[in-house]
């Protein structure tokens, strides 16, 4: 049924009122975030303008001059990176192989190794927080990145292995068999036949799998005590007394963390859809 | 790779079978994956477990003392009850958790049922929307809930001192829940938006032509084709967004500091108790009983809605 022609008035009028849901859904998304743009920007002193007067006051970068000339923001990044990127790295390389396995092989007890790797991603973190504790100052990592790294694999490693297992139930037979047949070993099929193609899946997963390690904040929190993370240092930005946030210098903070995050993500787009799907619709 | 000709043929081996040595070489491919969720998973469960029946100290826990379950529930001569049981501020967080769970799951299954129709759409911006979409979930949730401390600032907040004329609302315990649930909802309504709309879009659409001819309206469509259809893809997120929920700890932590964090989150609590208190003892109890309310509420998912994981 054709409304344009039959009604034009009910039809403009379910129009404006579709088109008013999308203004307010993308207000409603966009608009914290717009404001933690618009106050990084500005001087503390004109925080206590209205909101008329602050939009319109004068913007100054004195705020990201400062972050960036804070030590302790710039050792949160080294050490976000270096957590973050270690747990990937590992976590691609375990979780391809087991991908693998569970993908391509048949063989007992598969199905019970599935459902420990689903159980331990719906695990309490809490859960392993005094464990993981007492063993990591136990081997003397406590402040330590490795620390970090080796904690980071608790969701990482079932998280890749489960996303990477469906992608590679996706990829034909043939491709491996031939490689098999040619007499290639599993690695050599592993890395010369299926990593080519797993690729874009590879980058998908490691790309998930890093924003959660970037925003992780429990055992970030709990395991260094002065090599903090930028988590930790954002929550922890603190100005010159306990009653003065530096609203400011924390916005221009948590811009410069979330930008990246927010242009990779745009960037692989499609790709993070189908990997978020292929993760959690599908188990 | 593709022009090498193997140059040397292949020992077959003939005394077990292809499938044995498959199912081989499988066990060394699963093997790095097995030891590293053992590590990290497997032996920290088992010592938070150990811990929980002992009386121990964070600082030196080789000096642990075997109490049974007095740090769940014990009362001393005195009538002083010591266990986490019988501690208000646990049952506190307890309710605030479950509170938190049960409103912020439910109104960002709806708000990201309502997106993820909108986007299901055709219009102009669609492309554009589906981008906003990704903004609040891609920010780091210790940024979102400082984002949103510094909008309820009762002095200076958008809606603190904008909309609320200078309330602290984070400071009373009893509207600082809503609070936190409107963060939690802002920032993770995208998610399920987005697993919604991957299901939306599975659905096949000569199927609404066929509804539209034989005069089914819209809100009939979405009750009895869409929602039925989208069951399977809505329980997973569902289950994954409530498990999310109760172990939320950074919000209430950022937001509330870790005092007050502790009577509104169980991870709060607990991580109160371990850390900050050094009580190993009695935060592994805590910690199992998190371990133990989260288990028996995915086994009740599972069971109850038949959920499918493959």
């Amino acid at each position: 049924m054709n409304l344009k022609r039959t009604s034009p008035g009910l039809y403009y009028l379910q129009r404006t009122a579709f088109y008013a849901l999308v203004i307010a859904i993308t207000f409603y998304l966009l608009f914290p975030f717009v404001w933690a743009v618009i106050t990084s920007f500005s001087k503390g002193a004109n925080l206590f303008l209205p909101p008329a007067q602050f939009l319109v006051s004068e913007k100054t970068v004195e705020n990201y001059v400062q972050v960036f000339g804070n030590p302790a923001f710039q050792r949160g990044l080294l050490y976000s990176v270096i957590a973050a990127v270690g747990a990937v790295v590992i976590s691609l390389l375990f979780g391809s192989f087991a991908a693998y396995a569970l993908g391509r092989f048949r063989f007992a007890g598969k199905q019970v190794i599935l459902y420990v790797i689903l159980a331990v991603s719906v695990f309490p973190q809490i859960a392993v927080l005094g464990g993981l504790f007492t063993l990591i100052r136990g081997a003397g990592v406590f402040n330590n990145p490795l620390a970090l790294i080796f904690s980071y694999l608790i969701f990482t490693v079932p998280f890749t292995v489960w996303v990477l297992t469906s992608f590679v139930r996706d990829i034909p037979g043939e491709l491996e068999e031939a490689a098999l047949v040619d007499g290639a070993s599993p690695l050599q099929t592993l890395f010369q036949v299926l990593f080519p193609v797993m690729m874009p899946a590879l980058v998908t997963t490691g790309l998930l799998a890093f924003i959660n390690c970037w925003n992780e904040y429990l055992f970030a929190l709990t395991f260094m005590s002065s090599n903090r993370t930028v988590p930790v240092v954002i929550a922890n930005y603190s100005g010159a007394s306990q009653y003065d946030q530096p609203w400011g210098p924390i916005m221009a903070a948590s811009i410069v963390v979330t930008v990246p995050l927010i242009i990779l993500v745009l960037v692989f787009q499609r790709n993070i859809v189908s990997g978020l799907t292929a993760g959690a619709v599908k188990g | 790779m593709t022009t090498q000709a193997p140059t040397e043929p292949r020992k077959v081996v003939k005394t077990r079978g292809i499938e044995a040595a498959r199912a081989r070489q499988a066990l060394w491919l699963l093997l790095p994956t097995l030891i590293a969720i053992a590590l990290v998973a497997g032996y920290p469960l088992w010592r938070t477990i150990f811990f929980s029946v002992q009386e121990a100290n964070l600082t030196s826990p080789e000096q642990a003392r075997y109490v049974g379950f007095q740090n769940f529930w014990f009362t001393t001569e005195d009538g002083v009850g010591i266990g986490f049981l019988q501690d208000p501020k646990w049952w506190q967080a307890v309710k605030n958790t479950m509170l938190f769970t049960v409103v912020s799951v439910f109104l960002e299954t709806v708000f990201g049922m309502i997106i993820a129709l909108v986007v299901n759409g055709t219009f102009k911006g669609r492309a554009f929307l589906r981008t906003a979409m990704l903004v609040p979930w891609a920010i780091p949730t210790v940024v979102s809930a400082q984002m949103w401390a510094y909008m309820y600032n009762d002095s200076f907040g958008l809606i603190g001192q904008g909309l609320l004329g200078g309330q602290a609302l984070l400071a009373d315990p009893d509207k600082a829940i809503w609070a936190l649930i409107a963060v939690d909802v802002w920032k993770t309504t995208s998610f399920m938006a987005l697993l919604i709309l991957a299901g939306l879009q599975s659905l096949p659409s000569d199927m609404y032509e066929a509804a539209d001819m034989d005069g089914a309206s819209k809100w009939t469509q979405f009750w009895r084709m869409t929602l039925p259809l989208l069951r399977p893809a809505l329980l997973v997120a569902l289950v994954f967004r409530s498990l999310d929920a109760l172990r939320v700890f950074d919000i209430m932590y950022v937001m509330l500091g870790p005092v007050n964090a502790a009577s509104t989150s169980m991870t709060g609590y607990a991580r109160l108790t371990l850390i900050d208190n050094s009580l190993l003892g009695v935060g592994s109890a805590v910690a199992v009983a998190i371990f133990l309310i989260i288990m028996v509420i995915v086994v009740i998912y599972v069971t109850a809605f038949r959920v499918k994981f493959d």
